[in-house]
Parts: C-alpha cells; sequence; structure tokens
C-alpha cells in the first residue's frame, strides 16, 4: 500500500473556532453563578427564620448611591473595551481608571456599611440567621468585587506603562466579561437582600 | 492489520535519541510538565493510589462485619473508616481517574497538540493532589483545638449538625470540608479546560457533529462539573464559617436547618453521579463499535441523550430524601423525575444493544469489561427505580439495599468501563500491550467477586439491617449474608492485584502495541504509542467521525455515507 496523506484537499473555508479565553470565562461564570445560587438560595430560605437579633428593616439602609457606581462601572469597561479596539490607549486607559475608581468607590460603601453595622448596631455573623447569611452572601459578591478590582488594576498600571498590545484585546475583553458578571450579580444580591429582603 | 498502513505522512517516526538521565531529572520533568498526557498519566497514577487505599478501607470494615459482634474494629474506627471510604472513592479516586482520562484522550481525539489551558491544567492536577493528601494528613495532625478525633467521621455527605462545633468536635469536619473544597477547585480548573479545550482546539473539519463520542460525553460532564461542584463548594464554605466564625447555617439551636445541608448536598451529588457515570458511557462509546467491527448505532440519540441527562440530572437530587418528610408533592416530583432520567439512560443501553447487534464481536478483555457493564448497569438502573419510588423507598432507605445499589452503578457500571479503558487504551499510554491472560482471570475473578459481593448484599438490606453500623447481634439472619459479602470482598481485592500485577509488567514486558492494536477509527490511533509531545506532527483534517476508516478504506470512505450538503456534494 502507498502512503496515504492525510490531509485532504477539501475546501479551504476558514476554519475558526470561538477564542478559547472567552469560553473559560463563561465556564467559570456558570460555576460562579452555581455557587452565588446556593448562597442567595440560603438567604432567602432562612428570611425571617432568625431567632433573635435585629431585622434586615431594623438596620439595612438600601445602597443606592453605591449600586449607581458598581452598575455604571459596567458602561465605564464597555467603554473602555471599545476604545481598546478602536486602539485609542487615552480612551482605553481612561474609561479603565473610571472603572477601577466607580469599583473603588462601592467597596468603600460596603465596608462603611459594614463597620456600622458591626460597631453601631452590634450585627455580626454571630448574632442571627440573617447575619449568617448576610454577610455571607454580600462578603462573597465584595470578595468578587476586590478580585476584579485586582486584576482591572494591572491591567490598568500595564496600560498606562504602555505594555497592553493589541493581542491582549481577547484577554481583555473575558476580563470585562467577568466584571459584567459581579455586576449582574449586584443586581440580584440587591434585589435579594435589600428590596425583597427588607 | 492496521499497524502496516503508513501514516508518515501524520507523524515523524523517527524516535527521540535515548539519553540516561538521572531519576532528578526525570521527577523534574513530571513535576513541572503542562503536557496533558503527562498530567492525565499523574491523575491516572495518583488516583490508583487512592483507590488501593481506599480498597483497604473497605476491606477492614469488612472483616469488621463479616460475623456478628465482631471486636475487629472500634465504632469509632468504623465511623471514620466509612467516612475515608466513601469520601476517598469518589473524590480523589473515580472523579480524577476519570477526569484523567479525558486529559489525556481529549486533546488526542480531536487532533488538538495540548489542552486550551496547560498551566491551568497543571495547577487543577496539583491543587488536586493537595485537597486529597490535606484530608489524609487528618490521620497525622493532632486532636484539634476542641480535643475530639482528627479523622473525619461524619460520613462522606457529612450530614448537619453532626459537623457542627457540638458534635464534631476534632477538627475531622474541618479536613473534609477543606480537603473536599480544595479537591473542587481542581475539578472545576479540569472541567473548564476540558470545556474550552473541546469548543476551541478542534482540529480542521472536526464538527461538533463530527466529534467522537468520547469527547461529546466528556463536553457534558465538564459543564456538569462546573454546575454541580459549585454548591458543594458553597455548603462546604458555610459549614466553616460555622464552625470558626459561629455562624449558624446549620445549627439547629439557633433555628439553621439540617435539612438545608441536605438539599446543598445532594443538589451536587446527584449530578455527581451522572458526572462519574457519563466518562464510564463514554468508554463504553469508544470500546463498543471497535469491538463489535461497526460504527455506533444512533450517533445523535446518544448525544441527545447524554444532554438530556445532565438537565435532567439537576432535578432529581430529593431522592436522596425522602423520608425527611418534605410533604407529597415534593416526593411525587421527585419520582417522577427519577422516573424521566431512567428515559435517556434506557436509550442509551438500547444503542450499545444495536451496535453490537450483528456485528463482527471480538471478546477481547475491553469488550468483556463493556458487557459486563451493560449487564451491571441495567442491573443497578432497575434497583435505582425501585428506590426511585418514595413507598418502597421508605421501607429500605437507609439499609444495605442502598449501599449495594450505588455500589451497583459505581463499581459494576463506572469500574468495569474503567478497567475496559485501561485494557484499551493502555497500548496508546506506553506502547505496549497489557497481558491478555492475567486480563482475563482479572475480568472473570472480578465478576465473581463482584456478584458474590453486591448481589448478596441487596438480602441483608431487605432484612432491615441499615448502613453505617459497625456491627450487629446474632439473631437477625444478617450474619451468613455478611459472611458471603466479605468473601467477594477479599476476591474482588484478589482481582485488582493481578490487575496491578499486569499494569505494572506490561509496562516493561508487555508485546509492543504499535500505533494501532486494535484497528480503531479515531485520532489518537493515528500517532505514535507513546503520542510525542506534540501529539500530532501536522495538524489532522477530518471529513468524519471516524477519520481513521477514511484512512484505511479510501474506496469506500465514510464521509461519503455521512449526511451533510458539504459532504454530499463533495462526493459527487
Amino acid at each position: 500500500m502507498t502512503t496515504i496523506p492525510f490531509t485532504y484537499d477539501i475546501n479551504d473555508d476558514p476554519w475558526v473556532l470561538p477564542y478559547r479565553g472567552t469560553v473559560g470565562m463563561w465556564c467559570l461564570i456558570l460555576a460562579e453563578s452555581a455557587m452565588f445560587l446556593i448562597f442567595v438560595v440560603a438567604y432567602i430560605f432562612y428570611l425571617g427564620k432568625s431567632l433573635s437579633g435585629p431585622t434586615p428593616k431594623d438596620v439595612l439602609e438600601l445602597p443606592i448611591f453605591d449600586t449607581i457606581c458598581l452598575l455604571s462601572s459596567s458602561l465605564t469597561i464597555h467603554l473602555s473595551v471599545h476604545q481598546f479596539q478602536r486602539r485609542s490607549r487615552g480612551g482605553f486607559v481612561g474609561w479603565l481608571a473610571a472603572t477601577v475608581l466607580l469599583g473603588i468607590i462601592f467597596l468603600l460603601g460596603t465596608a462603611r456599611e459594614w463597620s456600622d453595622l458591626i460597631f453601631k448596631h452590634d450585627f455580626t455573623i454571630h448574632t442571627s440567621l440573617f447575619g449568617a447569611t448576610f454577610y455571607s452572601l454580600v462578603g462573597l459578591h465584595a470578595t468578587h468585587v476586590a478580585i476584579g478590582l485586582l486584576m482591572l488594576s494591572i491591567v490598568l498600571v500595564l496600560g498606562i506603562l504602555g505594555k497592553v498590545g493589541e493581542e491582549q484585546a481577547h484577554r481583555f475583553h473575558a476580563l470585562s466579561m467577568y466584571w459584567h458578571f459581579v455586576d449582574a450579580v449586584w443586581v440580584v444580591v440587591f434585589l435579594v437582600v435589600y428590596v425583597i429582603g427588607r | 492489520m492496521a499497524d502496516s498502513i503508513p501514516l508518515s505522512g501524520i507523524v515523524d517516526l523517527t524516535p527521540d535519541e535515548e539519553h540516561p538521565r538521572l531519576w532528578l531529572q526525570v521527577m523534574h520533568d513530571w513535576i513541572v510538565t503542562v503536557d496533558h498526557k503527562k498530567i492525565g498519566l499523574m491523575y491516572i497514577a495518583a488516583s490508583l493510589m487512592f483507590f488501593a487505599i481506599g480498597g483497604v478501607e473497605v476491606l477492614l470494615m469488612r472483616i469488621q462485619l463479616a460475623k456478628p459482634e465482631s471486636k475487629f474494629l472500634s465504632p469509632e474506627q468504623y465511623n471514620q473508616l466509612f467516612t475515608l471510604h466513601g469520601t476517598t472513592m469518589i473524590f480523589f479516586v473515580a472523579m480524577p481517574i476519570l477526569f484523567g482520562f479525558g486529559n489525556y484522550l481529549v486533546p488526542l481525539m480531536i487532533g488538538a497538540r495540548d489542552m486550551a489551558f496547560p498551566r491551568l491544567n497543571a495547577f487543577s492536577f496539583w491543587i488536586y493532589l493537595f485537597g486529597a493528601s490535606l484530608l489524609y494528613y487528618s490521620i497525622l495532625g493532632g486532636k484539634g483545638v476542641f480535643g475530639g478525633s482528627g479523622i473525619p467521621d461524619v460520613g462522606w455527605f457529612a450530614y448537619a449538625p453532626l459537623t457542627e462545633n457540638g458534635f464534631s468536635q476534632g477538627n475531622g469536619s474541618d479536613y473534609w470540608a477543606l480537603g473536599i473544597f480544595i479537591t473542587g477547585i481542581g475539578t472545576i480548573g479540569t472541567a473548564l479546560n476540558i470545556t474550552a479545550t473541546t469548543i476551541c482546539m478542534r482540529c480542521k473539519g472536526m464538527k461538533l457533529s463530527r466529534m467522537p463520542l468520547y469527547v461529546w460525553l466528556m463536553l457534558v460532564t465538564s459543564v456538569m462539573a462546573l454546575a454541580a461542584i459549585p454548591p458543594l463548594s458553597a455548603a462546604q464554605i458555610m459549614l466553616v464559617l460555622d464552625r470558626h466564625l459561629g455562624a449558624h447555617f446549620f445549627d439547629i439551636q439557633a433555628g439553621g436547618s439540617a435539612v438545608l445541608w441536605a438539599h446543598f448536598f445532594w443538589i451536587f451529588g446527584h449530578p455527581e453521579v451522572y458526572i462519574l457515570v457519563m466518562p464510564a458511557f463514554a468508554f463504553a462509546n469508544e470500546i463498543i463499535p471497535v469491538f463489535s467491527r461497526k460504527a455506533i448505532f444512533g450517533y445523535p440519540a446518544m448525544v441527545a441523550a447524554s444532554v438530556g441527562i445532565a438537565f435532567i440530572s439537576f432535578t432529581v437530587w430529593a431522592h436522596h430524601m425522602f423520608t425527611v418528610g418534605m410533604g407529597a408533592v415534593a416526593n411525587t416530583a421527585f419520582v417522577l423525575s427519577t422516573m424521566v432520567i431512567a428515559v435517556p439512560t434506557g436509550i442509551k443501553i438500547f444503542n450499545w444493544l444495536a451496535t453490537i447487534w450483528g456485528g463482527k464481536i471480538r471478546f477481547r478483555v475491553p469488550m468483556l469489561f463493556c458487557i459486563g457493564f451493560l449487564f451491571q448497569f441495567t442491573i443497578a438502573g432497575l434497583t435505582g427505580i425501585m428506590l426511585g419510588v418514595a413507598p418502597f423507598n421508605w421501607q429500605l432507605h437507609n439499609s444495605y439495599f442502598v449501599v449495594a445499589h450505588f455500589h451497583y452503578v459505581i463499581l459494576g457500571g463506572i469500574f468495569f468501563c474503567l478497567f475496559g479503558a485501561f485494557y484499551y487504551w493502555f497500548p496508546k499510554m506506553t506502547g505496549r500491550m497489557m497481558d491478555e491472560t492475567l486480563g482475563k482471570w482479572h475480568f472473570w475473578l472480578f465478576v465473581l467477586g463482584f456478584h458474590l459481593t453486591f448481589d448478596f448484599m441487596h438480602i441483608p438490606g431487605l432484612l432491615g439491617m441499615p448502613r453505617e453500623i459497625y456491627t450487629y447481634e446474632p439473631g437477625h439472619h444478617w450474619g451468613i449474608w455478611n459472611m458471603i459479602v466479605t468473601i467477594g470482598a477479599f476476591v474482588q481485592a484478589i482481582a485488582v492485584l493481578i490487575f496491578v500485577f499486569n499494569l505494572v509488567r506490561s509496562c516493561f514486558k508487555g508485546k509492543l502495541a504499535g500505533n494501532d492494536p486494535w484497528d480503531a477509527w479515531t485520532l489518537e490511533w493515528t500517532t505514535t504509542s507513546p503520542p510525542p509531545s506534540y501529539n500530532f506532527a501536522s495538524e489532522p483534517t477530518v471529513r468524519s467521525r471516524r477519520p481513521l476508516w477514511d484512512l484505511k478504506h479510501p474506496e469506500e470512505p465514510d464521509w461519503e455515507y455521512e449526511l451533510g450538503t458539504e459532504n454530499e456534494m463533495a462526493a459527487k
């Protein structure tokens, strides 16, 4: 038998598959969603079942300003990605800096809320079921914001130094997906904890 | 024979020059590697090590249970052993070994050179090994701040409130929660990696509709793992918050709910069963056609059934909880969803039978194990349907009938396919065949031991013997059945020893395999055995589901018969 060429001469349609980082980020978002879902279910399940301690109505205030900041950071990161694709370094760095700033304001808001709860209302994770579910759910989200901010800051520093090349476009886009996800989770947390839960 | 087909178009066949190397260099190569094949082999090796540990644990338990009022183990030791056995076998053996095979095979089968994220792959493996070691470190670890035993003794499902500080005073529950949590990170990493690899790394022409069923099922498994493992991780975070920061998630005295833990655990736990069985189905999907000399029957139905199982598996979890008092409506809903999931599973069984039907069957060891799987998995499914009926379940819940049922699934189903996979892909991984005679000894002894153990284990269950008791009184007539079960366990142990002996011996003395010892059809058999680190010298292009068939039979390639406009037009 003669040697058979393994590569056939077939039509040379371009063989394009999705970027692996994007798919990987979707996978991460699926996994994270499942995890948040359990914490949200626990929060709703234990609503009003605390045997002692304050109720959500007593201690929680609507974090309107923080919410506006975090949700608008989704817009700024989108603009930053858009400017990056248009190869405008100034726009990319500027909008990214705005995103990081808005994220920091949000985290500071959460910090202020927690310190009020702990020191003024003497309300901790140990107080009641409400404390356990509130701090774990909001804390898990804040952890995700902090991790996102860390990654965005790294990109920001590299962007200012001019070290983010065009080949990083896919990666930056994947990172922006993560940030959008963190914002979307906040919509759920806000509705469950501050609107329905109160 | 197939290996007479020259494949020089595909790989560079000149062997690498062999240099004698220090073992330290070899170790270094394995530790720093990001090659999916080496990582896959390390997964398999580590899992086999834990398989041996988990096996010894169960033998100790079986010695204890062989006769009534035995004093071989203390109650505390018995609790620790069944906890370690269950946890080890699920998290440190079954899942990593199945993902290990996936790691090795998926890139080869889709014509890729590595996984999508090679470094994440290495991280996932080492974090798994760290988590598993952490759990076993509990044996060495001290008594903990609360002064109890350090070894977990709460069962593999760790039901609340037994895990709370008041009842679990050592650090056992912490080791359990953190060890499994860390292993879970590795599992999520691997699942993410396999999903991205399958979607983004396929070679030219490898459309989703042409992917080998093995890859399809690993994709489904991985997506399931992405959705199923995080609920367990979330519950474990809550448990650790309870134990160390004084939260009250599962603290009944503060209004917490023990049933919520059961829900969270089984929301993970039932999809987990399918995460384990799906790769086993995947092995059967590759082995049965090759040894029946026919293409798989009903490829689209197989894919649809797998995706169907994946979705339904997230709706059946509370059939583990019929006795907690969920009420008639919830019980009925979960009975129905449990009945529904039997349908796509049945479709698969019929498709395998139709593949074998009329085939030119070769009864080599991989095929023998797959046929054992078909019989045993069907029986396991039938007892599963029995237990899925709530009133029947009320009679037998937490009895040895349940233990017999799920060991039938895991050992009789999953491990039979897994052993088949070892015999089937061992030649590709090492370049040498496993010994056929020893393999047949392994198979027949294992079948004998398996049926001695698990057929007869149903009976004490029907007679009312509860699971997780360290001993029993002589008056129940359970003794004789338990003795038979214990004898069967040792027969299985002998069979596994033969397997391990065969595995080690064949690495050095096995017959040389060549590229394609089974005359198979998927891409991994086109490259050398073992494959070079780059897998394929040039990227393959495929036109059908069986690229190697097309290569061997240019006069009647598959793509002429495959539906699809592009191929039909090309054929004209």
